[in-house]
């Protein structure tokens, strides 16, 4: 399934897409960088409530297919300015990490 | 062994949710030089933090990289606090972070062990008051 796919299924709000067509073959969720640098593999779709401009440096260095930030929790015009210079694909949803999640496994 | 290329960066102490751009650079260098992805991500955790923790830990630092025939040999150096009891910090789960660091995200006392298990060689040096440098190697042959 491409981002752009998950975005449509999932009604995520398009932060920054610079990406569409990134392959998403995997998810991953978790709030702790560390946490997520050492488990999270290459073309996931990671699920977080972290915010701050840290996550793009997290999906860039993983690969990642998208970072999808929840629970409302929103990114400010900085962090979705730096998504875009990094090439990241973020999307935000007022939605739960749980909820998210258990939508994403129906396709994944 | 012969060295083909050598990359300095400089790692600012004052901004942790910035942190992470010397590891990025240091990726975009390694694919432009051809590594396999393995190794490229291998590299970026470890690199990444070692990054972070010379941020939230020592007021920042420098990450030097030297890319060799058969090694990438990374040296991560801060003059921040040192570490006391390195052994207890290598374990998983063990974390000195402040409150405003933890509510970033930071804090799960996963990087020095993260270090450890991305590279094939890891060396700290460190003296509490002085700092810390941290030697990995990553074997490419
Ligand atoms: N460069 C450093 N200077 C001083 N102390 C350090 C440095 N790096 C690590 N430490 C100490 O070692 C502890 C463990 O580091 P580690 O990276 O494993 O976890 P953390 O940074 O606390 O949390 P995480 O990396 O999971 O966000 C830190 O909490 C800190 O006390
Ligand atoms: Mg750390």
């Amino acid at each position: 399934m491409t981002v752009q796919e998950l975005v449509d299924r999932l009604g995520l709000d398009p932060v920054a897409l610079p990406h569409p067509e990134y392959e998403v073959t995997s998810g991953y969720v978790g709030d702790m960088p560390s946490w997520v640098m050492g488990n999270a593999t290459e073309g996931c779709a990671w699920v977080t409530i972290l915010n701050n401009r840290n996550i793009a440096a997290v999906a860039v260095l993983i690969e990642m297919a998208c970072v999808i930030v929840t629970e409302g929790a929103g990114v400010s015009e900085e962090v979705a300015q730096v998504a875009m210079e990094q090439e990241v694909n973020l999307l935000c949803t007022e939605k739960s990490s749980f909820d998210t999640v258990a939508r994403m496994a129906e396709f994944l | 062994m012969s060295e083909l290329v050598k990359l300095h960066y400089d790692v600012d102490g004052n901004d942790f949710a910035a942190a992470g751009e010397a590891s990025m650079k240091i990726k975009k260098e390694l694919r432009n030089l051809g590594f396999p992805q393995d190794i490229i991500r291998r590299i970026a955790i470890a690199v990444y933090e070692g990054e972070i923790n010379m941020v939230i830990h020592a007021d920042g630092g420098t990450a030097d990289v030297s890319v060799g025939l058969d090694e990438i040999d990374i040296t991560l150096a801060d003059k921040g606090p040192g570490i006391p009891d390195v052994e207890k910090a290598m374990q998983k789960g063990w974390s000195t972070a402040s409150e405003e660091v933890r509510s970033a995200g930071f804090g799960a006392g996963m990087g020095l062990p993260n270090m450890k298990k991305n590279t094939d060689e890891m060396e700290i040096e460190t003296e509490v008051g002085v700092g810390t440098t941290i030697h990995m190697k990553v074997y490419v042959a």
